[in-house]
């Protein structure tokens, strides 16, 4: 039984087709950088080009006298009024970070800082002038190698003393969830399976392909932000917070938003500086990025070195996971960059029956772009670990991938199952999602082609990789964010609005950057209302629109944002009662509401939601005992995550002569429970499966030895095209959450968890016969030729 | 300042531009052509494309005097008389855009794709695009857009 057999209407599970896209495949659309106001004011920022360094003069004079430039700002010019950018999660009560200004003052502390801004009447004007600001520097020794870093061999901010921001650990037998993991370790030296790794997860940058843009109007009693932000109720509280000014004052409007990924899942320094050029000058000012800068000082992500130790009995059973890493917060603590590490804290035991566990995290300073969310965040890095040591524990029992995970799993009977970490697991079913990945992918055949490769010594090898994940979205339960040391919480609100003319007008806080809410929300408001999908308008993204709202990140739009909207809808079905009762002279015992209309039982009168709209804005007919209005807001806080979960299967094609790789196939069974819209659901698989295999093959954020970032441009940074990514075969499996009404779970973030170990479990697994037990990542034809040579020598 | 005429998306302007001007910037900043986006500043992204004569080019990576007695089509020239073009259709049909911010220029590169190979293979079609990035889709219904507009233009 599934919940879509028990409802009623249509909408939710339907393949409608986007709201959104026509205003976007005609380009209609309201990028911030398409608002142009009287008076507008440009900006261009300096920044460092040093990883580390002490400013010791900067002459602003020439780019001063420059045509069109208002002014010239500098760090020192506004060292009081910038404050400081805030982070909002101590993941420990003493953790250590440094100042984090907006525009560096005297110390600089990865190469792209904000060093000064030039104010000028076009932007070609700001940029010439910017080239004319002259700025000198003495140069510190940078800290940039992770693992040295961690040692503090040179320290990032000398005033802080040391590179060690946070040191935070989980211990299964410290918390009673499970036994002593170095026990574990301990009684499988003697007899039973021991397996140490060391994976890296190199940096990444999110990369979106709208660069951040931002607009301020000062010139009213209000100050209206436009930024191209995945937050923008973060932002308005932080402007508020950080500059001084009544959050009443502040509102603040993500438009047309390209993309973040977690990205612009921030508060930046370029947001603060633009409300301090346009409060300063009294004019609007805008600050694009270029392309460059994005690369370079937008937020990045990963960069972790991951120390794994799982021990099994002989025959493969799963007895202890212990895991040590070391995660690179760059220069500086962003809004979360501190609980990157903590969002997979709970997922390194994956699907699996682990009986102890332990995770000890170090969070460490380096002179590099901050790092903080980028698509997974934390959950990626947990996925692969855990990920591709079960299929070297495979590989050293003599088993079957699926076999041995098939050994170690949760059944499907054993929900809700409580997790080794603490986490209750609400429901799933592995061998429902991993039966019809097989299928699919023809498992079977492509083990017997690549036998038979390995038997002929066909120098173009087949690998077979396998990734069954689970991870935690749909951020967060308050209290659960509150226990972690999150400033914040984790609720969403929503507004729905019967209009005079039978329209519904719904607010959410979430705010879409591609998401496609417009259309899903339109879905669920439908079906609940009984009106029409068409009739529903969604509005986002305006802090003076949707008051309230926690916005968009961490898959939660659905399982939190959707099923706020859903409980404003039953509030307005519920504030409908009263009336209709009154309209129909009827007692409200005897109404029953279906299909959007409110019944006298066992009568043919009745209202419909429309017409109880008309007759509210009319007035005419109310006796004043029940409030004439069919508006309700609700705010709802989830009760758990939600969990989706699936199989992954890829098959690489491994030229053992050259090391390069081909996808062959890629099939991908999620179980994201009911789904609302298919459609959305599958693209957000798809462009999930692109970013994980990315960082599988291609991509990776490279700095030289002076600390300057070398993939600055698209021209360094691989960003896969449509000719390096494969085809995707999807499907899905539904197993309701039992957390939410709808019983929906996450999916932004499923697929990019899903696919990064499913493709190296592949090229590994071409190249096991060879020697090969691991290939670093990104597995470029190089990394995976010099892999094979290695395996040969040893 | 150098004096230029175009036609963009049907209409004729005659203008004064910088030398330095790129043309994705006069078409956005001075004719308001704002469905035109800019995404990277290396030519590597394709967000800026739209059509010079009939053929796609990457507006970042031609100055606005290189445009000069030509004739320009952006996106928000190919819908006439309030009908989507058939490419624009496929798109919102096959579910080929997220954020849409790669959009107007995969749709404007499509278009030339299918023009110079109206039968393409689904690797023709990648092929066709890979100087236009995207990193919502993971081109998937991208490409299931090419090919349905493809075989509906037959």
């Amino acid at each position: 039984m599934t919940a879509t057999e028990e409802r009623p209407a249509a909408e939710v599970g339907t393949a409608r087709l986007r709201k959104e896209d026509a205003r976007l495949v005609t380009g209609r659309t309201r990028w911030t950088d398409n608002i142009v106001l009287p008076g507008l004011q440009h900006l261009a920022m300096v920044r460092s080009p040093f990883a580390h360094a002490r400013i010791t003069s900067i002459d602003t004079a020439a780019a001063k006298a420059a045509t069109g430039v208002v002014a010239v700002i500098t760090g020192a010019d506004i060292a009081d009024e910038q404050g400081a950018l805030p982070n909002a999660w101590a993941v420990i009560p003493d953790q250590k970070a440094p100042v984090h200004p907006s525009m560096a003052v005297d110390h600089v502390a990865f190469a792209g800082e904000i060093v000064a801004m030039v104010i000028a009447r076009t932007a070609a004007e700001a940029s010439d002038a910017a080239d004319l600001v002259d700025v000198d520097y003495e140069e510190l020794p940078p800290a940039l190698e992770l693992k040295a870093a961690s040692r503090d061999e040179v320290l990032a901010h000398p005033d802080l003393g040391t590179n060690v921001s946070a040191v935070w650990s989980y211990d299964s037998a410290e918390s009673g969830t499970g036994g002593d993991v170095e026990a574990a370790i301990a009684a499988a030296r003697d007899g039973g399976i021991v397996i140490e790794e060391e994976f890296r997860q190199q940096r990444l940058i999110p990369a979106f392909m709208e660069p951040r843009s931002i607009v301020v109007d000062p010139t009213t009693e209000q100050m209206t932000v436009w930024s191209s932000t995945q937050v923008p109720h973060f932002v308005k509280i932080f402007i508020a917070l950080v500059l001084g000014i009544p959050e009443s004052k502040v509102r603040v409007i993500a438009p047309d938003v390209g993309g973040g990924f977690g990205g612009k899942l921030q508060f930046t320094p370029e947001e603060v500086l633009t409300v301090i050029a346009a409060r300063r000058t009294g004019k609007p000012c805008k600050y694009n990025e270029t392309r460059s800068e994005s690369l370079m000082a937008a937020h990045h992500g990963r960069d972790q070195w991951q120390q794994v130790t799982l021990a099994a009995n002989a025959d493969g059973t799963v007895t202890g996971l212990k895991v040590e890493l070391i995660a690179d917060m760059g220069a500086y603590l962003g809004l979360v960059t501190s609980a990157i590490p903590l969002l997979g804290a709970f997922m390194y035991n994956g699907i699996y029956k682990f009986p102890a566990y332990h995770l000890g995290i170090t969070n460490v300073f380096t002179n590099k772009t901050w790092t903080d969310a980028y698509r997974g965040a934390g959950r990626p890095e947990a996925t692969y670990a855990i990920e591709r040591l079960m299929d070297e524990l495979a590989a050293r029992v003599g088993a079957d991938p699926l076999e041995i995970r098939e050994k170690n799993w949760i059944k499907h009977e054993e929900f809700p199952f409580s997790t080794v970490s603490g986490l209750r697991y609400d429901s799933g079913n592995y061998e429902a999602a991993t039966a019809k990945a097989r299928e699919l992918f023809r498992y079977d055949d492509l083990r017997a082609e690549q036998q038979q490769r390995r038997e002929s010594g066909d120098p173009v090898q087949l690998g077979i990789g396998v990734s069954t994940f689970t991870e935690m979205c749909g951020l967060a339960p308050s209290r659960w964010l509150g226990s972690m040391g999150y400033v914040g919480g984790g609720w969403e609100h929503a507004s729905v609005r019967m209009l005079p003319t039978g329209k519904v007008e719904v607010v959410t806080g979430t705010s879409p950057h591609g998401q496609g809410h417009e259309t899903a929300w339109s879905q669920i408001v439908a079906d609940r209302l009984g009106v029409a999908f068409e009739d529903v308008e969604v509005l986002h993204g305006d802090t003076q629109v949707a008051v309230r709202g926690l916005d968009t990140y961490g898959s939660r739009s659905l399982a939190v944002g959707g099923m706020a909207v859903l409980a404003a809808a039953d509030k307005v079905i519920e504030k409908a009662k009263p009336i209709a009762a009154q309209l129909l002279e009827a007692n409200t015992d005897d109404l029953e509401f279906t299909a959007g209309r409110y019944g006298v039982r066992g009568t043919e009168a009745g209202m419909t939601m429309a017409e109880l709209a008309f007759a509210v804005f009319q007035g005419h007919k109310l006796d004043g005992s029940a409030e004439g209005c069919l508006d309700a807001d609700a705010t709802l806080d989830p009760d758990d995550f939600s969990f989706p979960h699936g199989t992954h299967l890829c098959a690489v094609e491994v030229d053992t002569e050259t090391g390069g790789t081909k996808i062959r196939s890629y099939v991908a069974v999620d179980d994201v429970g009911v789904v609302v819209n298919p459609l959305i659901v599958e693209g957000q698989v798809h462009g999930g499966l692109a970013q994980g295999i990315a960082q599988a093959l291609y991509e990776e954020a490279v700095h030289d030895e002076s600390g300057t970032l070398v993939t600055g441009s698209f021209d360094q940074y691989l960003l896969p095209g449509a000719p390096d990514l494969p085809g995707f075969d999807t499907a899905r499996t539904e197993t309701p959450a039992t957390t939410n009404q709808l019983g929906v779970k996450g999916v932004g973030e499923a697929g990019t968890i899903a696919s990064t170990p499913a493709v190296v479990n592949a090229i590994v697994d071409a190249l096991r016969p060879m020697g090969v037990t691991d290939v670093p990542m990104p597995c470029t034809p190089y990394r995976v030729w010099k892999a094979i040579q290695e395996g040969r020598n040893s | 300042m150098t004096r230029i005429t175009v036609k963009v998306d049907g209409s004729s302007f005659t203008d004064d531009v910088e030398p330095r001007t790129l043309l994705v910037l006069y078409l956005r900043e001075q004719l308001g052509k704002t469905g035109t986006v800019v995404g990277c500043d290396t030519g590597n992204c394709g967000a800026c494309t739209v059509h010079l004569d009939g053929r796609s080019v990457k507006s970042c990576s031609l100055l606005a005097v290189q445009a000069d007695g030509h004739e320009i089509t952006t996106i928000e020239g190919l819908a006439t008389n309030g009908q989507l073009h058939p490419m624009q259709q496929a798109f919102h049909e096959n579910h080929a855009l997220q954020c849409g911010f790669c959009t107007p220029g995969m749709i404007m590169q499509s278009i030339d794709l299918i023009a110079d190979n109206p039968d393409p293979s689904d690797e023709d079609i990648r092929l066709g695009l890979e100087g236009n990035l995207c990193r919502c889709t993971g081109y998937q219904n991208i490409v299931k857009a090419v090919r349905a507009a493809a075989g509906g233009a037959q």
